[in-house]
């Protein structure tokens, strides 16, 4: 990149270690970081919920790093606590949005770094820190919280007396997750900055990547919900630390103790909560919809159908992920008038995402389908979009609520439509920018057997958990010893646990081929996938300042695959018209 | 890979996610039809509305599922990669006005109907008459209370709950009203009455759920939140708390049983007895 004069000022990566690895201000470092962070997080996650098939599956088993080997109901509770806490906030806000997005908006938008990038290292150097405050919880006195990753007041407002974890591992949980939400409003802020500020010329709003759009709207719905879940968490260190009653109200009798709190509302918990929480939903599945939109495209050879409609359906579901909170809390003793509207802005919020998988479709429409590992992902997440997608239906509704709410239906139906989905989307994006990260190739044939191994294994996880909520079962039992009904669930929870076992020994091939490949693996070309955006113009590895000053105009949108009357099947956004080769 | 490299052998993932596909489809709809784990009957009339609109839902969504399914898995194999030309197009405005509007038009009529069975467990009051019982959760137990003869709940006092001797809810000595009040770990209620349940929690968010009433209710500390049903089916069904309440949760359980008119007025007459001694 230096090789040749230029008079445009570039700049050189730092020297040192340190600085060049740790504390970077290089967005591509800081992505590479998060993503790591998040694959460290699922790694965890994913041993718990291990742990939790093996003690639901087999209730006498041994687990090790339990006390005597068993699994006690405190330490059950604790443990979906964590899972919860680092799968939504460690893996599914962190690594679509702050880890791709990270590395690869600047990339798309022809940018030399993100807007601010000393806040850009801070917000990464925050997670990290809320990480380790959150893994400490377990170490402490009473270990890890068991309020579960919805921390509901006031379990999780009245301290060590309502259980074990109560103590010092729940206000270490809030804090960690106050740190998390003042990472991901500076994240936001950043994202905003840089979409708005630093597109290259003619790169106008229509034509940028659907990615960047999901990361733009992403970014704005972060920095209203993490607003509120920080207030909302700094209440609740008050009611632990300093004896207020923002969630706790009089005349608390507690294991024989009458508590001295008055005045205060459990409610508020649950609306500040889920005022964050459902938009977090889609804070972690808008990012996987723009790189599903954008690795269809790219392997269908085709535009994406109705490019429009997509960025409208992102702002839509962005400005009405607002608006249905309330659909966590038609049993909550809030108002049933309440539970109505909400109930209708739900089922209207289903509509855009329907227009997206509409769209999706139209897409595969005619297209040249090309089955790299990438697209199979791509392919998968709209099959289980579909299919989480028509559960939330049931659950929308509150007469059915009455019945599903808090049974294993919830858990199938959020697994599939915000976890399996989220995750399809991290790994299709894996796949895809692979080779523009590392320059080289991950193995097509491994990512294969991955792809296959993890789509029928999450399809035997998630479909009979829904059937468990048929049949009544409550989430976040530690056990069915006490409930005649469940006895004859038993087998269902053994099937479930040898599917987990499978899925999670599929995510091994992953792994072999991630670490692998970063050394041995095939060299890439600069454009392998013959991409039409801009991350694909500079060469691989990035300069340090991604295009070495030179920075690309934009012509034309981008999705501009097979058009007619071009020799090439794709045209690059920053191909002048003169040079495009027409066709014959 | 090249783009044009990659016709060979592309029908073989073609072929196994339609098959994938089929294995979905065809299972989700064999356990809904079969109905090899379900809901038990319902043994309220709004239960039954609930069954029914349950049914309605799946119907539709089940079509919906069915078609979205099938029509991804045709065209994967369909549109693979064999050296066929793309066909060129943008979208269409009509196709998007079609499937959003017809989109909008199901979602919400199910929203609609469903209102119904909604607002007859929470929007009227019950009808009057009804038998009232409070519904007390405490971290780990659920505790059922009757007013008694005189058709009245006693004052409770928190400070005076102490179930080691025999007063769990904090039944105030001097209230008049609670001494005929009965106090019991498990519920019983007669069938085909009006019955009223008010829901209360002593300390966190309990929940109480009866599968065959399709009826979950947080037990929210500070509030009372009344529900109301008729049982038509007399027997015996199972009280499970659905809301994270602490180490206890999974055996926070206690019984329902529903008598006949006689059987419960005999149980009531048990009860007074015991509590006039």
């Amino acid at each position: 990149m230096s090789s040749h004069a230029s008079p445009v000022h570039h700049s050189e990566a730092p020297k040192g270690w340190l600085r060049h690895y740790i504390f970077s201000l290089d967005h591509k470092i800081i992505g590479t970081q998060y993503i790591l962070l998040g694959l460290s997080a699922v790694t965890i996650g994913v041993i718990l919920s291990i742990m939790m098939r093996i003690h639901l599956a087999w209730p006498n088993a041994h687990i090790w790093g339990f006390s005597n080997g068993v699994v006690s109901p405190e330490d059950y509770l604790r443990v979906i606590t964590m899972h919860g806490t680092l799968m939504v906030f460690f893996v599914l806000t962190t690594v679509p949005q702050s880890g791709f997005g990270n590395y690869f908006l600047p990339l798309q938008i022809g940018a030399p770094d993100m807007a601010f990038p000393r806040i850009n290292m801070l917000s990464f150097w925050f997670t990290f820190v809320a990480l380790i405050v959150l893994l400490s919880s377990a170490f402490v006195r009473g270990g890890a919280p068991i309020s579960g990753w919805t921390a509901y007041a006031p379990l999780s407002a009245i301290g060590q007396i309502a259980g074990p974890g109560e103590g010092l591992g729940q206000t270490l949980w809030v804090i960690s997750i106050a740190l998390f939400c003042g990472a991901s409003l500076m994240s936001a802020i950043n994202f905003l900055g840089t979409t708005i500020d630093l597109r290259t010329k003619g790169l106008s709003l229509m034509r940028m990547p659907l990615t960047v759009w999901a990361w733009f709207i992403t970014a704005c719905v972060a920095l209203m919900a993490f607003a509120v879940l920080l207030a909302a968490c700094i209440l609740l260190l008050l009611d632990r630390l300093a004896m207020t009653s923002f969630f706790i109200p009089s005349g608390e009798m507690v294991s024989g103790v009458l508590l001295k709190h008055a005045g205060g509302s459990p409610l508020l918990w649950q609306h500040l909560f889920w005022f964050f929480g459902h938009p977090e939903v889609y804070i972690a599945i808008l990012p996987g919809m723009g790189i599903i939109s954008h690795v269809l495209s790219t392997f269908s050879r085709k535009p994406v159908f109705g490019y429009k409609a997509m960025v409208l359906s992102l702002s839509v579901i962005g400005f009405m992920s607002f608006m249905v909170w309330g659909h966590h809390m038609f049993v909550s003793g809030m108002s049933p008038y309440s539970g109505l509207a909400f109930s209708i802005l739900t089922l209207v919020i289903g509509v855009p995402s329907a227009i997206k998988t509409f769209n999706w479709l139209g897409t595969l429409w005619g297209a040249r389908i090309q089955f790299t590992a990438a697209m199979l992902f791509a392919i998968g997440f709209v099959s289980v979009f579909v299919t989480g997608g028509l559960s939330g239906i049931f659950l929308a509704q509150p007469a059915l609520d009455l019945y599903l709410h808090d049974t294993y239906y919830v858990i199938g139906h959020f697994h599939l439509i915000m976890g399996v989905a989220a995750i399809f989307a991290m790994f299709a994006a894996t796949y895809y920018w692979f080779p523009k990260m590392f320059g080289r190739m991950m193995s097509e044939t491994l990512g294969k057997i991955h792809f296959w191994m993890t789509f029928v294994g999450i399809y035997c996880i998630f479909m009979p958990m829904h059937y468990l909520g048929y049949a009544g079962d409550p989430r976040r039992y530690a056990s069915i010893e006490s409930v005649h009904y469940l006895f004859r669930l038993q087998p269902v929870y053994v099937f479930i646990s040898i599917a987990a076992f499978i899925t999670a020994a599929a995510q091994l091939f992953f792994y072999f081929n991630f670490f692998w490949s970063i050394k041995h693996g095939k060299p890439a070309e600069q454009n392998p996938w013959h991409a039409t955006t801009l991350e694909w113009s500079v060469p691989t590895p990035v300069p340090h300042d991604n295009f070495a000053g030179h920075y690309p105009t934009v012509y034309r949108g981008p999705y501009e695959y097979s058009v007619p009357g071009v020799a090439d099947d794709f045209v690059p956004q920053d191909l002048a018209p003169e040079l495009v080769a027409k066709a014959g | 890979m090249g783009s044009r490299k990659s016709c060979a052998g592309s029908a073989a993932p073609a072929v196994m996610m339609a098959i994938v596909i089929l294995a979905l489809v065809g299972s989700t709809l064999y356990f809904h039809i079969a109905k090899t784990w379900w809901f038990p009957p319902a043994i309220t009339p709004v239960g039954h509305r609930i069954d029914h609109q349950f049914l309605i839902t799946f119907i539709v969504t089940g079509i919906v599922f069915v078609l979205a399914q099938l029509t991804l898995a045709w065209m994967v194999f369909k549109y693979r990669d064999h050296g066929q030309k793309v066909r060129f197009v943008r979208g269409s405005h009509m196709l998007e006005v079609v499937w959003t509007s017809a989109t909008l038009v199901i979602f919400v009529s199910l929203g609609v109907m469903a209102a119904h069975a909604w607002g007859e467990v929470h929007f009227g009051g019950p009808a009057p008459g009804a038998l009232q019982v409070e519904v007390t959760g405490a971290q780990f137990v659920w505790t059922f209370r009757y007013p008694g003869p005189d058709h009245k709940f006693g004052r409770v006092i928190p400070k005076d709950i102490d179930a080691s001797i025999g007063n769990p809810l904090g039944l105030d000595p001097n209230d008049p009203a609670g001494k005929d009040d009965i106090v019991v770990p498990d519920m019983y209620l007669p069938v085909n009455r009006t019955i009223e349940l008010m829901i209360r929690s002593q300390d966190v968010i309990h929940s109480f759920f009866v599968r065959e009433l399709r009826i979950k209710q947080d037990a929210v500390p500070g509030l009372v939140i009344p529900i109301h049903f008729t049982v038509t089916k007399i027997g015996d069904y199972e009280i499970t708390c659905n809301q994270l309440c602490g180490l206890g949760h999974y055996h926070m359980h206690a019984m329902l049983h529903v008598l006949s008119d006689a059987g419960f007025h005999q149980w009531e007459q048990k009860q007074e007895a015991l509590n006039a001694q």
